[in-house]
């Protein structure tokens, strides 16, 4: 009784508010947001990719299809960028996966003023990209910078790491690394936590040699972590933009010019929006790929920790 | 609830040697940031120094040009705009991040108690439009923000930043309700507690905390963004990151002991988040997809 009252007293309010809609009404206006904001445009910049577009020009755009697609995937400058980000992800992951490492197995003690160290060695992480960038572009600066003033001490004169394509990519490598080895530590020192004590107390009677304990009993423990931390830093790192810009801006040359720095001159300096929309498509599709196996990974560990 | 500062590994329990080994390590870690504090505190002519200057006359200069226009010379007039982009930075972020939440916060509900048919679908493509580049869906929201005129206002760089905030506050939020009992929920219910006080009485008062978390990562991960605002904002609503990294190509020169003292001030949050939230630090940046 009470409930058909309610039913015709509420009208629209309550038939929204009916048990069987709960679900899709509190979930409705995060979604429509996230529609409005990314991915309509996402739908829209898909279907400027088949058509003749520049932001900066009034001309009609024309129908081309594919055309961008094609011309895309078979630009050498463009396999020569995805050449250059694979390198630098893949070295920054590795660095970001030794460093994370090395420090989670510093912090998996305890012992006193932990909580303060560990604060220091986390704060890097919480950093902006900016800042990082441009305190590393003065470290790396040949005459003020620290590294050069280092490097004189033992050689005598100045050193220029961004002046050589080599150079530069160490130098982008290094303060990604550094500022993202924190990241793998926590994952690398939760899976270190969560060792068993009584295994090591056994392995302890069986004399079991560093190597064999580390093997048979740590690493079961944090390799769906260290596989974690691998696939979301690589997913990360991929998107990286706001380091290479402010320290090199690409330079020297094109050495250190990311797919996401490419991209952005194309969109944004040459205006050719449309090759930038299928470019950018290309790259969302590496990046839904990653996304699964992440989450793929995430299901997997859970299921091993319940 | 990953115990990173609470209950560590019982074994290996370490004493003050370990300390001294590890303060080694750390300081020589946290060098580069320390660096950027003890330029905070230099001179102009100390900041750039040939050698490099660890001692020095400190001076509070730096932190007095972040929000006072004093200097009228023509180096630091561009300095000087700083006052507004530490607003700009603030309005924005707190905004979008106190939007998100709440949006975020009331989807997580959902998704966590009333499944929709192909729930994790929804999850995924959520978690999906986070982690795309910000430069794949730049492309079509410039083009799109010049057309409706949103370019260059707070409403428009808020709408986004609240867009780029929901997927992180759905999952993070979500993983904290998934860990609440239902049962209690529904016992609630049986003894006639409405949804609306179940949710608000029972729900929300337990992950308070996780809330607080969600809110704090929120606001770094906003404030530091950068491209997005690189595009988006104008003279008027331009934001810290921005503003910083438009120094870098001046003519005048950096003013490093200026931008030394930004990040300074902004340490002060992150060392209160790592020190407080130690305990939701991993969860918090992996979106809640690693709880433990």
């Amino acid at each position: 009784m009470a409930a058909v009252r309610s039913q015709e007293e509420g009208g629209f309010f309550a038939w929204m508010m009916a048990p069987e809609r709960r679900g899709p009404m509190l979930v409705a206006p995060a979604l429509i947001v996230l529609f409005v904001m990314n991915i309509f445009p996402l739908l829209w910049s898909f279907g400027l990719s088949f058509f003749n577009y520049r932001a900066n020009r009034q001309d009609i755009p024309d129908f081309v299809g594919l055309r961008f697609y094609e011309r895309v995937l078979t630009d050498p400058d463009v396999w020569e960028r995805f050449q250059t980000t694979a390198l630098i992800v893949g070295s920054s992951v590795l660095v970001q996966l030794i460093l994370g490492f090395l420090l989670a197995l510093m912090f998996a003690n305890q012992f006193p003023l932990r909580r303060v160290l560990l604060m220091l060695v986390l704060a890097p992480m919480m950093l902006s990209f900016v800042s990082v960038g441009v305190f590393f572009k003065l470290y790396y600066e040949p005459t003020f910078g620290l590294l050069s003033q280092a490097v004189r001490v033992f050689t005598g004169s100045t050193y220029a790491i961004l002046g050589s394509p080599t150079g530069a990519i160490i130098a982008i490598v290094i303060a990604d690394a550094w500022m993202w080895a924190p990241f793998v530590m926590l994952l690398v020192l939760a899976g270190l936590v969560s060792v068993p004590k009584y295994l090591y107390e056994a392995a302890e009677i069986d004399r079991a040699s560093w190597w064999r304990r580390f093997r048979t009993i740590t690493f079961p423990y944090i390799r769906s972590l260290l596989l974690l931390a691998v696939l979301f830093r690589t997913i990360e790192t991929f998107k990286l933009f706001d380091i290479v810009y402010i320290i090199t801006e690409g330079g020297p040359g094109t050495a250190t010019e990311t797919i996401a720095v490419y991209t952005y001159r194309v969109a944004f300096q040459f205006f050719r929006t449309s090759q930038s929309s299928a470019l950018a498509y290309i790259i969302l599709f590496v990046v839904i790929v990653l996304t699964n196996l992440y989450l793929y990974a995430v299901k997997q560990r859970e299921r091993e920790v319940s | 609830m990953a115990r990173i500062g609470s209950r560590p590994r019982e074994i290996g329990k370490a004493g003050w040697g370990w300390t001294a080994f590890t303060s080694v390590v750390s300081l020589i870690y946290f060098f580069p940031v320390l660096w950027i504090i003890l330029t905070a505190f230099k001179t102009r002519s100390d900041a750039l120094a040939v050698p490099p200057k660890f001692f020095f006359t400190p001076t509070l200069q730096n932190f007095t040009n972040v929000f006072f226009r004093e200097s009228i010379t023509a180096q630091a007039a561009q300095a000087t705009e700083f006052p507004l982009y530490f607003f700009n930075s603030i309005f924005i972020a707190g905004t979008s991040v106190f939007l998100a939440l709440i949006l975020g916060t009331l989807a997580a509900y959902g998704f966590s108690r009333y499944p929709l048919r192909g729930n994790d679908t929804y999850l995924f493509v959520i978690l999906t439009t986070r982690m795309l580049p910000p430069i794949v869906v730049i492309i079509p929201i410039f083009l799109m923000f010049r057309l409706t005129g949103l370019a260059g206002s707070y409403w428009g760089i808020i709408l986004l930043y609240t867009a780029f905030n929901i997927p992180f506050s759905v999952w993070l939020v979500k993983s904290f309700f998934d860990e609440l009992n239902p049962e209690i929920e529904d016992a609630a219910r049986m003894d006639g507690a409405g949804e609306k006080r179940v949710f608000f009485a029972m729900c929300l008062p337990q992950i308070l905390a996780g809330l607080a978390a969600t809110f704090v990562f929120g606001m770094i991960l906003t404030w530091n963004e950068f491209i997005f605002a690189l595009l988006l904002t104008g003279v008027e609503t331009r934001t810290v990151p921005v503003a910083m990294a438009r120094t870098m190509g001046g003519e005048i020169g950096v003013d490093y002991g200026l931008l030394a003292a930004i990040v300074t001030l902004f340490l002060i949050p992150i060392f209160v988040v790592t020190y407080i939230l130690q305990n939701q630090l991993l969860r918090g940046v992996t979106f809640g997809t690693v709880k433990k």
